[in-house]
C-alpha cells in the first residue's frame, strides 16, 4: 500500500472508530483520555502562555511603532485582538501543540510499535486506532481551545504592557479590545482550534502507527508528525481564510 | 486427538514475498511445540500468520477448527493468547492492569471478579506480589511471566509464546520452561513457541517442526530427540546436535 494509501487507510478507522464511540461511549478509554488531556493542557499551558504573551508583546510594539507617528496607537489594541481571536491564537497554540503533543504521541505510538505492544493489541482483538488513537486525538481537540484561550489572553497582557508603556491607559486598552471583538470572531477562532487540535492528534498518532522499523524509526515519525501537523494546520487555516472570504464572514 | 491449530500447504511470507512454501502440520490440544531453525529461516513470519496478524500467502491455516478472515477475527483473537518475544507490555499499565486489559474488554466478568481472576494468573506465574508494579520495574523474565499470564487472561485454547527465552539468563530461561510445563500439566494449555533455543526445546517440547531458510521449507517434524538421532534429514540432526544434548 502506499504511503498516502496508508494514511488514509488509518484515517478511515479513525472516522469509524469515532463513530463506535458515539454509539457505544462506554467503549471510550478515558482513563488514557485524561493522561493524555493533562499532558497536552496542562503540562503545555505556561509554554502556550509565554508564547501568547510575547507574541502579543512584539505585535503590539511593531504596529505601534508605526501607528504612533500617526497618533493611532490606541487602536492597536483592536488589531491585536482581531488578530489574536481570529488567526494568531489558535495558530499558534498548534504549533507549539504539534512540537509537544504531536511528536509525543508519535514517539510513544511509534515506540509501542517497536515492542510489539500493538501487535499484542491487534492479536488480542483491539483495534490500535480505537484504543491508541481515539483518546489521544480527543484530548488534543478538548486541550486546543483551553490552551488558545489562555495563549490569546497572555497575548492581550502583553500588548496591554506596551501600550502602557506608551501612554494607553489599560482602561482604554480593554474598551478598544471589547469593541473589536465579538462573539462571533471568538467562536471561529475557537472552532478553528478544535479542528486543529484534531488535526494534529491525528498526524502525530498516524505517524506512529506508521513508524518503520528501524533505528531511525521513532525519530523519522517524531519529525513527520511535527512537520505534518503545522503544514496541515496552516494549509487548513489557509483554506478557512479563503472560505470565509467566499462567504463574507 | 483434537487439532487445535492446523497449516495445509501453507506458503508464508510478507509483501508479496514467499519465505517458506508447502508447510503442512498440525498441533493438538495439549501439546507444547516448537517452531525451530536458524535465524531468518521464516519461523517468526509463519507465527505471525498463525496468530492472525498477515494472511498466509497459500494453502489453509485454521486455528480451532475456522481460518482467519474478517468476519472470525474477532471470535479467533479471544481463543489465542500471544507472549511477544519483549513481553509488549503496557508501560501505561501496571502488571494487574495489563493482565486485566484482556478481560476488561471481552469478559462478562464483575470488576471484582475479573480482579480476582488477573490475581490468580498473576500466583500462577508466581508473580502476585508484582500485582501494582509498573512493567519498567520488573525484570525481563519476569515481564515474560506476566505476558503469559496476560495471553492466559481469556481461557484461549493455545499460546504462542515468541523466542521466551531470548534475553534471559540460563536460570531464568530455565524457570521460564518450568512454568510452561506446569501450566501445561495444570491448566491443560496448548503452547506454540518459536525459539532456536535448544536447551529449551529439549526440556519441554513434545514435538519440533525444523525449518531450513536454504531450502524455504519444513524440512522435518517430530520429537526432538527422534529429530537429533533418527532423523533422515542431516540437518535437522546437525542442528539439533549442535545443542549439546544428543
Amino acid at each position: 500500500m502506499s504511503a498516502f494509501g496508508e494514511r488514509m487507510s488509518y484515517l478511515g478507522e479513525a472516522v469509524a472508530s469515532a463513530m463506535s464511540v458515539a454509539i457505544h461511549p462506554r467503549r471510550f478509554r478515558f482513563g488514557d483520555f485524561a493522561l493524555a488531556f493533562q499532558r497536552a493542557a496542562c503540562d503545555g499551558l505556561p509554554v502556550c502562555m509565554g508564547m501568547g504573551f510575547l507574541l502579543g508583546l512584539i505585535l503590539a510594539f511593531e504596529s505601534a511603532v508605526s501607528l504612533r507617528t500617526f497618533g493611532l496607537h490606541s487602536y492597536v489594541a483592536a488589531l491585536l485582538a482581531i488578530g489574536l481571536f481570529r488567526e494568531l491564537g489558535p495558530i499558534i497554540t498548534a504549533i507549539v501543540l504539534a512540537g509537544r503533543s504531536g511528536s509525543a504521541f508519535a514517539a510513544e505510538i511509534g515506540a509501542m510499535k517497536t515492542d510489539d505492544e500493538l501487535d499484542a493489541l491487534s492479536t488480542m482483538g483491539l483495534a490500535p486506532v480505537g484504543f491508541l488513537v481515539m483518546p489521544r486525538v480527543a484530548a488534543a481537540a478538548l486541550a486546543m481551545p483551553v490552551l488558545t484561550i489562555f495563549a490569546e489572553l497572555s497575548g492581550l497582557v502583553g500588548g496591554a504592557l506596551v501600550l502602557a508603556a506608551m501612554d494607553v491607559p489599560p482602561v482604554v486598552f480593554w474598551s478598544n479590545v471589547v469593541s473589536a471583538s465579538s462573539a462571533f470572531i471568538i467562536a471561529l477562532g475557537l472552532a478553528k482550534s478544535v479542528l486543529f487540535g484534531a488535526m494534529v492528534g491525528l498526524i502525530g498518532c498516524i505517524a506512529g502507527l506508521r513508524t518503520r522499523m528501524s533505528a531511525d524509526g521513532v525519530g523519522v515519525s517524531t519529525t513527520a508528525a511535527v512537520v505534518g501537523g503545522i503544514v496541515s494546520v496552516a494549509v487548513a487555516d489557509g483554506v478557512i481564510a479563503v472560505l470565509c472570504h467566499v462567504w463574507n464572514i | 486427538m483434537e487439532h487445535i491449530v492446523e497449516l495445509e500447504h501453507v506458503d508464508a511470507g510478507y509483501g508479496g514475498k514467499t519465505v517458506l512454501s508447502d508447510v503442512s502440520f498440525s498441533v493438538e490440544r495439549g501439546e507444547i511445540f516448537a517452531l525451530l531453525g536458524g535465524s531468518g529461516c521464516g519461523k517468526s513470519t509463519l507465527m505471525k500468520h498463525m496468530i492472525g496478524l498477515n494472511p498466509v500467502l497459500a494453502g489453509r491455516l485454521t486455528v480451532a477448527g475456522e481460518e482467519w478472515s474478517a468476519a472470525s477475527r474477532a471470535r479467533l483473537c479471544r481463543r489465542i493468547g500471544v507472549m511477544y518475544q519483549s513481553g509488549a507490555l503496557f508501560g501505561s499499565m501496571t502488571c494487574l492492569g495489563n493482565v486485566m486489559l484482556p478481560l476488561e474488554e471481552f469478559s462478562p466478568l464483575s470488576r471484582r471478579e475479573r480482579r480476582a481472576k488477573a490475581m490468580e494468573l498473576l500466583a500462577s506465574v508466581g508473580l502476585e506480589d508484582a500485582a501494582g508494579k509498573m512493567p519498567a520495574e520488573i525484570s525481563g523474565g519476569m515481564k515474560k511471566r506476566v505476558a503469559i499470564a496476560r495471553a492466559m487472561a481469556l481461557d484461549p485454547d493455545v499460546v504462542f509464546l515468541d523466542e521466551p527465552g531470548a534475553g534471559l539468563d540460563p536460570l531464568t530461561s530455565s524457570a521460564l520452561d518450568e512454568l510452561v510445563l506446569r501450566l501445561r500439566e495444570e491448566r491443560g494449555m496448548t503452547f506454540i513457541m518459536v525459539t532456536h533455543e535448544l536447551d529449551s526445546i529439549f526440556a519441554t517440547a513434545d514435538r519440533c517442526a525444523v525449518f531450513d531458510a536454504a531450502r524455504r521449507s519444513m524440512v522435518a517434524l517430530g520429537a526432538p530427540r527422534w529429530l537429533a538421532d533418527e532423523c533422515e534429514d542431516e540437518f535437522t540432526r546437525m542442528f539439533l546436535r549442535r545443542g549439546g544434548r544428543a
